[in-house]
């Protein structure tokens, strides 16, 4: 950093002090949690569970954010919006379904037709978004498709309102699936563990397409440089296509997941997990589909586990009506001295 | 064919999600024809007018019945949708296909006798809308002036009718125009003609008026500008008193909008950075007023509301440079959320019991006393709307003089590239801080006129939605000018505060518009002159996809070129 | 051009003078009967307008619309005439926030015809609303604000229009703890959870307040927000302070996350839930499933034997009859009693002159706030100074089955406390 060292230096001594300031917060507050002896060891474990769900369901929409700011260098904001129509169009299969016994009797085979539909519902509306939308400003400065995003996420959510209404609707019960399994002694919730592996395999499948097959190297090759991989004699468009919709396949699959661990849907639900996923996106790098699954995870758990870790200790009342202002803390010190995420970002010298 | 594929899905889109159930009674014509009928008419027309102009080079008599062929096809999906409905219950999934929509299609005849009716109505539309096609360009455009007019007199009933209440403007005027529930067909039928004739004389006459106003001396042209300006002024002021407490409740709102739009237009507009945090300054300001004035017992001082804004304006200024701090060297789309996150965790420190003690938590702070001047308590929002008037203009000043300075300049260096501006010996440190500081005090002042203005504070005002709506505002109004800003506030606020009656749709046609402004006019209403020569520069020379060799090299010939031009 | 500049700047402020001047609110004009405020004089034939300012469209729109329903359902009683003159209705949707709230209220106050307002539906908006509208001469009279705050003696002199018909939250935070207390006897520690929401924070302390005078230990106080779905965590540390009842005075979205995370926490297991008004809805059933059984709610007692034949047998045919359903939400009956001590009051204060009527605002004001005694359908309302008129029979029920289509208020969810006496 060469000029203004003086005014840097002030600037960099706020930053430490801030820095120091919030790591010795999380100290004092976590050390007097742990001395208060409030929690058993069981609880800390049950919470880094709850986390680690919740974590799974962020992680698999910021799969989609990351791959399209990857491909496109945007931020789709109405990804949360894909996320909820997959979730709520499938409640309408579920809930016959449900009602009539047949999930009871073929359990895999009904999850599997509600997964179908919830899938094919957020790939359709993603696609949809991308040719009206998205497709026209391939080339408008940064700002322009952001609004757009915007616009198609108010779009979205109220279109399913007008259509199934502004209530809010359950899915089933499903027997085989509420209650604990133990696992190694450890007592874990039915639908939090499938919603973990469930995850798991996802962004697997989601990180072998990409790293391993051809349409992923050419995914990764649009990604680094559109007008190059287009000289190469990559389908551009055709790329582009096929990541919106994946992304929209696995925000489909997260809110089928989200729909077996909560259980209601309504038509504002993906507002605030489609910022969560995007906050989590960016915390482990965005463009970086291993970053987006650590950074659903850690976002998960400091969320379930940091108010009674450390805002406890400190004396603060109702520590859990502050969850996000411990996800957003950890945010902006992720991106103060980390700007490129847990994971980096390849093109993190790249000028935004 | 596919025209009246897509309309006809719009139009049975427009029917599930409510819009023709919902607005059937919302009459255009009183008892004759209502919004929700209006708007499948209008599909029907719009396809016609579509399909006519794909089959343009046919002759006209096809393109008429390529039209009316469209608009079949609109009126069968209509059609279909209603016998689906009979056959099956699809209430179960959406909600609004209720049996009044049902009967409301098949003009109130069973299901054989509505679908045939629709088709006949279906192409009939789409003939109309050939027909308009094969009109000159001219004619048409003033015929659809005249039925805007009219469509407004009929959106906007409530409000013309309480200004047509003023008392001194006879009684007949408004009697003649709007009938028990809507405007009379007289009344629409006479806006219509006369803004058509307007309209049309515009354009025969115009280009002779605006010839010999060209023609006249500077001081006449002059003078002419200023009595323009003088009839604005005019307008401006004396619109809340004449309108009523309600206009000028919305022109308060418009003018604190206007506040925070030229404030963030500091960061976003002129210095490029990416702020959706901004509605935190607000909020500091309000409860810095808040806290300074209130009788309550949150109250820590008695202070005139004279006395706190200044400090509410310091505090925000202080709390924008700290806020900044920390992002400065984020850049891009992350500045977007971690600033995102800066309004989250403000939101929720006012909000929460840890520090309801001192900030009134869900309660918020109350007893907050009007302004006084001079004796004169300003509790009338139309006397508020003085002090914003006031306020804006200030702020407006400021940003004028700032754009041209040498401020304003290190910051527009920012936003175009900031390695190169730290290169020529821009201070980016600096710079920066005082775009988010000026910015956040802009906000701070409006925060503190909004105290006052409800005389209490909640926590719950100060949501993303507000940073969005300034960010969309300055966007739609044309980012980087100032006028584009009131333009955009306006456009945002005002109008959806007088179409309030439209409930929930207003988000569904918020989405809309902001979808097809981007689309269509991305620079915004009221552009700086260079960022449309910029954006349409970039448009019209990267559209075509790049899905082939020799295109993609004349892509990246031009996309070389335009990332130099300045893409942010 | 300095002069000119001078000039220019000048007018301009004499114009902003003469605006701010023009703009302040003018008391109307008067004439013979006076008023200390202002006189509505309501002309032969002329109708005596009634505005209502309450949600009737979004997430709670059922509670507005409900209100709405047991005003018209008033002036249907009346034949739509009083004294001899046709009662208009108009109104504004409020929104159930304080922007919305101030915005119904600016438009019913810039409404010069109005004589008396009915609203609102949810405090926050009365909170602005309400002076807005006395500023402007028009008294309020709420059908469902539960806000302490709005009837406090220290609310300051902007209230002095405002009166409500609904309960005070005070007391059902009261009769909640007391049944708690002497009810269930195992229950010796509770914990509460508000939503950041006026209502539910302050219905919360109330229930606090009267568990710990009565007894009772308050072991946790937390607060989610309204939009929270992940309820394990917050539930998990309130596990840890072993509470006997969680007390989640909250709506329906986050109520039904916590109802039915609650079971999977594992030492919360045998807990006992209990939810406030705010739960009160098929919706309840449909979002917390069966996980809702077995949960205590309190609300406002609508069974037939505590309504009385009146209710029951004459108004609930009535509202179905002209709506086509059973009431949608608690407060319809509240709004029906608001109605009629508002005409009652009207019908005290006007003065007639030949066939035009005159009614001083401040005098309506003071006739409501003098109501005493009158057999609504929800009790005796008496109002007190500070505008509480309720006669508040608060019940406490318990869900039996969680079957939307199952829902009849006193049967499930069945009334099972006070029972057999009238509180």
């Amino acid at each position: 950093m060469p000029r203004g060292l003086t005014r840097l230096t002030y600037v960099d001594l706020f930053l430490w002090a801030f820095r120091i300031g919030i790591v010795a917060l999380v100290v004092v507050g976590s050390v007097a949690t742990l001395v208060a002896g409030r929690y058993t060891g069981q609880q800390w474990l049950d919470f880094v569970e709850f986390g680690l769900a919740q974590g799974g369901i962020y992680a698999l929409i910021a799969l989609g954010y990351t791959m399209v700011y990857g491909v496109l260098n945007m931020i789709n904001f109405a990804h949360g919006e894909v996320f909820m129509s997959g979730a709520f169009t499938a409640y309408f299969v579920a809930a016959p379904l449900g009602a009539s016994g047949f999930l009871g009797r073929h359990l895999l085979a009904g999850l599997l037709l509600v997964l179908f539909v919830s899938v094919a519902t957020s790939t359709t509306v993603a696609v949809l978004v991308e040719r009206i939308a998205y497709r026209p400003l391939r080339r408008a400065p940064r700002l322009v498709p952001l609004i757009t995003a915007i616009g198609a996420s108010f779009f979205l959510q109220y279109t399913f309102r007008g259509l199934y209404g502004a209530g809010i609707h359950s899915y089933p019960d499903i027997a085989a699936l509420s209650g604990t399994w133990r696992i190694g002694g450890i007592p874990i919730l039915r639908t939090q563990a499938i919603v973990l592996l469930a995850s798991v395999v996802m962004m697997f499948v989601l990180y072998t397409i990409v790293m391993r097959t051809k349409i992923g190297k050419a995914m990764r090759a649009v990604a680094e440089d559109r007008d190059t991989a287009a000289l190469m004699g990559v389908n551009v468009d055709q790329v582009i296509v096929f990541t919106f919709a994946l992304g929209g396949a696995m925000a489909g699959a997260a809110g089928i997941l989200y729909a077996l661990v909560f259980k209601q849907v309504h038509f504002f639900m993906g507002f605030v997990p489609g910022i969560k996923a995007f906050t989590a996106a960016v915390l482990g790098g965005i463009g970086n589909v291993p970053g987006a699954m650590l950074g659903g995870l850690f976002l998960g758990i400091v969320e379930s586990v940091g108010p009674a870790l450390f805002l406890d200790g400190l004396g603060i009342r109702a520590p859990y009506q502050l969850r996000d202002v411990v996800a957003f803390t950890m945010l902006l010190i992720m991106l103060i001295f980390r700007p490129s995420g847990i994971l980096g970002e390849r093109l993190a010298t790249k000028k935004a | 064919m596919r025209i009246g594929l897509i309309l006809g899905v719009v139009a049975v889109y427009m029917c599930l999600v409510g819009l023709v159930e919902t607005f059937k009674a919302r009459w255009i014509i009183s008892d004759v024809i209502g919004l929700g009928q209006l708007l499948l008419i209008m599909a029907g027309i719009v396809a016609g007018y579509l399909a006519a102009r794909q089959a343009a080079g046919a002759g006209g008599v096809m393109a008429v019945a390529q039209g009316a062929v469209a608009g079949v096809i609109v009126g069968a999906s209509l059609a279909a949708l209603l016998v689906v409905g009979h056959l099956v219950d699809l209430r179960v999934m959406f909600v609004n296909a209720s049996p009044a929509l049902y009967s409301l299609l098949a003009f109130g005849r069973d299901t054989a006798a509505g679908s045939r009716l629709l088709l006949i109505a279906g192409a009939a539309a789409g003939g109309i809308g050939g027909l308009l096609f094969l009109i000159p360009t001219g004619v048409r455009r003033n015929l659809i002036w005249g039925f805007t007019a009219a469509l407004i007199l009929s959106l906007f009933q409530d409000l013309l009718q309480l200004l047509l209440q003023t008392p001194g403007l006879p009684l007949t005027v408004r009697r003649f125009l709007f009938a028990t529930n809507g405007p009379s067909l007289a009344g629409a039928a006479t806006v219509c003609v006369l803004t058509w004739v307007l309209v049309a004389l515009r354009s025969w006459r115009g280009a002779a008026v605006r010839g010999r106003i060209a023609a006249l001396p500077p001081a006449g042209r002059r003078g002419l500008r200023l009595m323009g300006l003088a009839l604005g002024l005019a307008g401006l002021l004396l619109l809340p008193t004449a309108g009523g407490s309600f206009v000028s409740l919305v022109m308060v709102t418009t003018g604190l909008y206007t506040l925070m739009g030229l404030g963030l237009n500091l960061e976003v507009g002129f210095a490029g950075l990416l702020d959706l945090g901004f509605v935190a300054f607000f909020a500091i300001g309000a409860y810095t007023v808040g806290l300074l004035t209130s009788h309550s017992q949150l109250g820590l001082v008695h202070w005139s509301f004279w006395t706190a804004v200044p400090v509410a304006v310091l505090v925000s200024v202080i709390a924008g440079i700290l806020f900044g701090i920390p992002v400065l060297r984020v850049r891009g789309d992350y500045l977007a959320i971690a600033t995102l996150g800066l309004g989250e965790i403000t939101r929720l420190l006012v909000l929460s019991d840890a520090l309801s003690p001192w900030l009134g938590g869900s309660f918020g702070i109350l007893l907050i006393p009007k302004p006084v001047l001079f004796g004169l308590e300003l509790s009338a929002p139309g006397q508020l709307y003085y002090v914003t008037l006031v306020f804006s203009a200030l702020a407006a000043y400021v940003a004028w003089r700032l754009q041209d300075s040498r401020l304003g300049r290190a910051w527009m260096a920012i936003r175009e590239d900031e390695d190169v501006a730290q290169a020529i010996g821009i201070d980016l440190v600096g710079t920066k801080l005082l775009a988010y500081g000026l910015g956040a005090g802009f906000a701070g002042i409006g925060g503190a006129i909004f105290a006052v203005l409800l005389g209490s504070i909640f926590p719950h005002s100060f949501q993303l939605l507000i940073s969005i709506n300034v960010l969309v505002l300055i966007i739609l109004g044309g980012m980087g000018s100032l006028w584009g800003v009131v333009v955009g506030a306006v456009t945002l606020v005002g109008l959806p505060e007088l179409l309030r009656e439209f409930g929930e749709y207003r988000f569904l046609v918020y989405g809309v518009v902001l979808v097809a402004m981007m689309l269509y006019r991305p620079e915004g209403l009221v552009p700086a002159a260079a960022r449309k020569r910029e954006l349409h520069e970039e448009t019209t020379m990267g559209d075509e996809p790049v899905d082939s060799a020799p295109a993609a090299i004349a892509g990246v010939a031009a996309g070389g070129e335009e990332r130099a031009v300045g893409e942010g | 051009m300095k002069r000119s500049k001078m000039l220019a700047t000048l007018a301009l402020c004499a114009a902003i003078g003469l605006g701010v001047y023009l703009a302040s609110p003018v008391p109307a004009a008067t004439m013979a009967p006076t008023d200390p405020i202002g006189v509505i004089t309501i002309g032969p034939g002329q109708p005596i307008t009634i505005a209502w300012w309450l949600v009737v469209s979004g997430a709670d729109g059922t509670l507005g619309t409900d209100s709405r329903r047991g005003i018209e359902i008033a002036i249907d009683d009346k034949h739509g005439m009083l004294l001899g003159h046709p009662i208009k209705l108009v109104g504004e949707d409020s929104g159930c926030n304080p922007e919305g709230g101030t915005t119904a209220a600016t438009k019913v106050a810039a409404n010069t015809d109005v004589v008396v307002a009915i609203g609102s539906s949810c405090s926050s908006e009365a909170v602005p609303g309400a002076p807005i509208l006395w500023k402007a001469g028009i008294a309020t009279v709420s059908p469902s604000n539960t806000a302490p705050k709005l009837t406090d003696p220290n609310r300051g002199p902007d209230y002095d229009g405002y009166l409500r018909t609904a309960h005070n939250d005070l007391i059902q935070g009261k009769v909640g703890a007391t049944f708690v207390r002497t009810q269930l006897k195992n229950v010796k520690t509770a914990a509460t959870i508000h939503d950041g929401s006026p209502y539910a924070q302050g219905l919360a302390a109330a229930f606090a307040d009267n568990f710990t005078k009565q007894g009772g230990k308050i072991v946790a106080q937390e607060a989610v927000g309204r939009d929270d779905t992940d309820m394990h965590p917050v539930l998990t540390r309130i596990a840890s302070t072993k509470p006997d009842l969680i007390y989640f005075p909250i709506f329906v979205a986050a109520g039904g996350f916590i109802t039915r995370q609650a079971k999977e926490i594992s030492g919360l297991a045998n807990v006992t839930l209990m939810g406030a008004d705010g739960l009160l809805t098929p919706d309840f059933l449909k979002a917390a499933g069966d996980s809702a059984i077995g949960m205590y709610q309190s609300s406002p007692d609508l069974t037939p034997d505590a309504m009385g034949a009146d209710y029951s047998k004459v108004f609930i045919p009535k509202y179905k009859a002209k709506y086509g359903e059973l009431p949608i939400a608690g407060f319809h009956a509240h709004a029906y009693d608001a109605a009629n001590v508002v005409f009652l009051a009207i019908t005290k204060v006007a003065k007639s002159d030949g066939g035009t009527l005159y009614i001083g605002r401040k005098a309506l004001r003071d006739a409501l706030f003098a109501t005493k005694g009158y057999h609504g359908l929800t009790g005796i309302i008496t109002c007190n100074q500070y505008g509480d008129c309720a006669d508040p029979h608060i019940a406490v029920y318990q869900i039996v089955s969680s079957d939307p289509a199952s829902w009849d208020v006193g049967k499930n969810p069945k009334k099972i406390y006070p029972v057999g006496k009238k509180m």
